[in-house]
């Protein structure tokens, strides 16, 4: 019964995979927002009134809009269509979308996804360089110290940074512990000592420090990335940390590398600014001056907005933004260092209730041909990401309040990702065009079937009723782990589908292992359900040994190996499982059906 | 149909040493071949640059070599992958954005020979990356064999672990010394393959050991290599077996499944030729030599003495 009710439940998770993909239309907001249930009509109204046919457009989970099309002349007019209609309001990613009915994808049932080497696109891994990064905060802690000594008036002859510390000399060595108490009183955390040298202090970040700056370092990276990755219009990007220093980037779809390694290596920045109030924005962009001591910029709505010209903060001093709650209000708090935090303390002063800007600017270098040379310019964009009224006099934390709760995350997250950041390095880029990607997934599945429909022969001739048996249960096996592939939305990749196909060779073992066990028992002179009985129950200790083995292999395959060398790991494993289920339950379960009716049995075709 | 109607009776223990001198040949072979020509590794473990090709008509390797050395890049390594129109780049590793720009300025060069080319893929990968992917390769392999080794301890006595472990060992080499060989391609999915094999040349193994410890028992009055004997014969049919059907399938693998899966397939082939050898040759044998006995057993267990007789 059990086994039954597993079949059946794994043949629907199985069943979105018997579809196919049908192309598709990702549309995205580029706010992040979600999509109204209005704006499907309205895009369903458009595609209808320039005869576009499409097969249904519907919003997904995270308030994306997706549109289905027969083929891929009318997916490419539709892009073509929406990006002119609606200049800049979306991100547009052409994909593809499951074929299977509304209501097998409305159950949350999904096909199997598939890795990048089955359908095409460019992986690449940054490594961020975290000494760097840290060597970054030493360097803003330097001038944290001079200030600190400074106030403290400590004269002082030296203070360098040096690796994960900051050295100071003293100028007086008896105004030495002065110094000492007047650095603990700044920061608490630090590590500080007397040096060896006479008036020496040395100030230590803690290994606590250093991994949060490390950490911060990838996290902002990888924020980065995603921010960027969102204009790039790829659909089901994966970006995720591999290991201490590393981000690995999945982009599927994507072709032009060159395209992508700019886009993605775009160099962030913030700048926090006064509103100019006493001009009219609108004036100024009619007219396109900007009155002195203003510039003109755009918020993220395309309204125009005057800022002063004076820069109370740069990203360089962000330390970190995070969202939050603020008396149940959303909120994102904001941390400067030191001399960010002196500067915001007198502009705050002099300025409450006033409003204050935050203006985010993205730098990317570009080689391009000039009259023959090679020349690198700089491009910028830059756009007003905050407005706030200062509310209150701070220094170096404050919060940003009045967002709803997605507008402040994404307000955290472009802050963060204009902080400071640590440089990135590619150390690897594959590209895997869409035809090899066609191909993989062809050859692979042309290898199972005609391995797969050998071995049933095989295994019928052999075995007969037996071997049967055997083959409805490699089928189930199939059956059960691409359930599983699917349930779990493990990426099938082309080492993937050869550990199918090997585990289909592997798991007629454990039948076989039965079968050889109950023909023994036949030829011991048993009866032959007492040579079923005795077949299963002696083969179990050996089966179980076998796979266990084999487990282990998988187990660290899975552990040591990346990209699609997992896929082979995660088939692996999950089809031992389904073979050791299926041959002792399922195999006994059938068994049971054919031979259970009659009962008085003779022989047994086997 | 049977292909052992009746359980043979192969006297496999009798000739042991014959294999062994067989077995020591082998691997001494792999090793000296290792040594002497090594490995032809991938660029996932030497870090490098690949770039494959797809001219359509009969790909010029002169004219694509020439058109790479004229780009600077006459380091680059031109052979023909697959299909006679299939082309695949090779170029040393490069550091960080040069690598990419090294791939951009070969697959200019490849365009330059026929501009209807398509590129089907393009690999770059830093030497830092690609050593610790050795590593880690290496690693995954030391821990597969001490884990395996440590399991086959908890279900069996040690002589039967130290068996298992010798055999599992023997596979890799004769698989590793394939590669040198034949220098085919030696990448992450063979080092993957070659963890498959490890595991599954356990298995058959494990299972002529699982016989052999129930022969141990029913078989009081027998010899040691009577008993080995008795339960390699006895497992003979299901070893064949099971190595015909994963054989089946590999090589479909190996014949459909196209370039990117034949270094892959080959490894898996070897290894579960020379895993099924090894399983019936070097395990048994080397357990037997390590002296193994019914008191090696002791205590036995009562339930399963009665249950193994016939």
């Amino acid at each position: 019964m059990t086994v039954l009710a597993v079949v059946l439940v794994s043949i629907v998770l199985a069943l979105p995979n018997v579809f196919g993909e049908t192309a598709a239309l990702q549309l995205s907001r580029k706010d992040r927002a979600a999509f109204a249930e209005a704006s499907v009509q309205e895009l369903e109204q458009l595609l209808e009134r320039e005869r576009i046919a499409y097969e249904d457009a519907y919003l997904d989970a995270d308030g994306r809009l997706w549109i289905r099309f027969g083929d891929v002349e009318r997916q490419i007019e539709a892009r073509d269509l929406i990006a002119r209609e609606y200049e800049g309001q979306f991100a547009i990613a052409t994909t593809f979308a499951p074929r299977a009915p509304r209501w097998l994808t409305g159950l949350g049932l999904k096909p199997m996804s598939l890795g990048l080497d089955l359908r095409g696109g460019i992986y690449l891994v940054y490594e961020v360089d975290v000494e760097g990064a840290v060597a970054q905060l030493t360097q803003v802690l330097e001038r944290d110290l001079r200030k600190v000594l400074r106030d403290a008036r400590i004269p002082y002859d030296e203070v360098a940074a040096a690796g994960p510390a900051v050295r100071l000399i003293i100028k007086d060595p008896a105004q030495t512990s002065g110094a000492v108490d007047a650095v603990r009183k700044f920061d608490p955390q630090l590590a500080v000592r007397q040096g060896d040298l006479p008036g020496q202090v040395v100030v230590e970040l803690t290994p606590d420090q250093i991994r949060q700056r490390q950490d911060f370092a990838i996290q902002q990276n990888i924020t980065a990335l995603n921010n960027r990755v969102n204009a790039l219009g790829v659909a089901e990007p994966v970006i995720q940390r591999q290991g201490l220093n590393r981000i690995a980037v999945q982009l599927p779809g994507i072709q032009d590398a060159a395209e992508v390694v700019r886009v993605l290596g775009k160099v962030a920045t913030l700048e926090f600014r006064l509103v100019d109030q006493a001009n009219s924005p609108l004036e100024a962009k009619r007219t396109g001056r900007a009155p002195l001591g203003t510039r003109l910029y755009d918020d993220r709505q395309g309204n125009p907005v005057l800022l002063k010209r004076e820069v109370i903060a740069t990203g360089e001093q962000l330390i970190d933004a995070t969202s939050t709650l603020s008396q149940g209000e959303p909120a994102v708090d904001v941390v400067l260092d030191g001399r960010g935090g002196e500067e915001m303390l007198r502009t705050t002063r002099e300025n409450l209730g006033k409003p204050m800007a935050v203006v985010f600017i993205e730098r990317e270098r570009e080689l391009v041909e000039r009259d023959g040379r090679k020349v690198v310019i700089d491009r910028s964009s830059e756009e007003v990401i905050s407005v706030a009224t200062i509310r209150g006099i701070f220094s170096n934390r404050f919060q940003i309040t009045g967002l709803t709760a997605s507008e402040g995350q994404e307000l955290a997250r472009l802050l963060r990702a204009g902080a400071l950041a640590a440089p990135l390095y590619i150390v690897e880029q594959r590209l895997i065009g869409p035809s090899l990607g066609r191909d993989n997934i062809e050859r692979g599945f042309r290898a199972l079937v005609i391995g797969m429909l050998i071995t049933f022969v095989f295994m019928a001739l052999y075995y007969r009723v037996f071997g049967l048996v055997a083959d409805v249960i490699l089928v189930t096996n199939v059956v059960l782990i691409t359930a599983l592939l699917s349930l779990f939305g493990a990426a099938l990749t082309l080492p993937g589908i050869a550990g199918i196909v090997l585990t289909v060779g592997m798991a007629v073992d454990a039948n076989i292992l039965i079968y050889e066990r109950i023909r023994e028992e036949v030829r011991n002179g048993n009866s032959p359900w007492a040579a079923i009985h005795g077949g299963f129950e002696h083969a179990l200790s050996a089966i179980i040994d076998a796979n266990v083995t084999t487990l282990i292999a998988a187990v660290m395959l899975f552990a040591f190996g990346t990209g699609p060398i997992r896929g082979f790991a995660v088939v692996l494993f999950l089809g031992i499982l389904t073979s050791l289920f299926t041959a002792l339950m399922g195999s006994r379960a059938l068994i049971q059906l054919v031979y259970g009716r009659r009962r008085r049995l003779e022989r047994l075709a086997i | 149909m049977e292909i052992f109607r009746k359980t043979t009776r192969i006297r496999f223990m009798e000739q042991r040493r014959v294999w062994y001198a067989f077995s020591a040949l082998i691997i001494l072979g792999s090793i000296v071949l290792v040594a002497v020509r090594g490995l032809n590794f991938g660029i996932d473990f030497t870090g490098g640059i690949v770039i494959e090709a797809g001219y359509s008509r009969p790909a010029d390797l002169e004219a694509t070599r020439s058109a790479l050395a004229a780009a600077g890049l006459g380091a680059a390594q031109v052979q023909r992958f697959g299909t006679a129109n299939d082309v695949l780049v090779r170029l040393p590793p490069a550091e960080g954005r040069e690598s990419l720009d090294l791939t951009n300025r070969a697959t200019e060069a490849i365009r330059s020979v026929d501009p209807s080319v398509e590129i089907r893929r393009t690999e770059a990968i830093g030497p830092q990356v690609g050593r610790e992917l050795a590593e880690k390769g290496a690693t995954a392999l030391l821990m597969t064999l001490l884990f395996i080794g440590l399991y086959v301890v908890m279900r069996f006595q040690w002589k039967f672990s130290v068996g298992a472990t010798l055999a599992a060992l023997h596979d890799p080499f004769v698989v590793v010394g394939f590669f040198s060989l034949t220098q085919m391609t030696f990448d992450l999915p063979v080092l993957s393959a070659i963890l498959a094999v490890i595991g599954y040349s356990l298995n058959d193994t494990v299972v002529v050991f699982d016989r052999v410890r129930e022969r141990l028992l029913s078989m009081r009055k027998a010899t040691s290599i009577e008993v080995m004997n008795t339960a390699i014969n006895e497992t003979l049919s299901r070893t064949l077996m099971t190595s015909g059907t994963t054989s089946i399938v590999v090589v479909s693998l190996l014949v459909l499944g196209g370039e990117a899966l034949t270094g892959f397939a080959t490894a898996l082939l070897v290894g579960i030729v020379v895993g099924t050898y090894s399983s019936i040759y070097v395990a048994g044998a080397a357990a037997l030599d390590l002296g193994l006995s019914q008191r090696d057993l002791m205590p036995p267990e009562k339930k399963q003495e009665v249950d193994a007789l016939p």
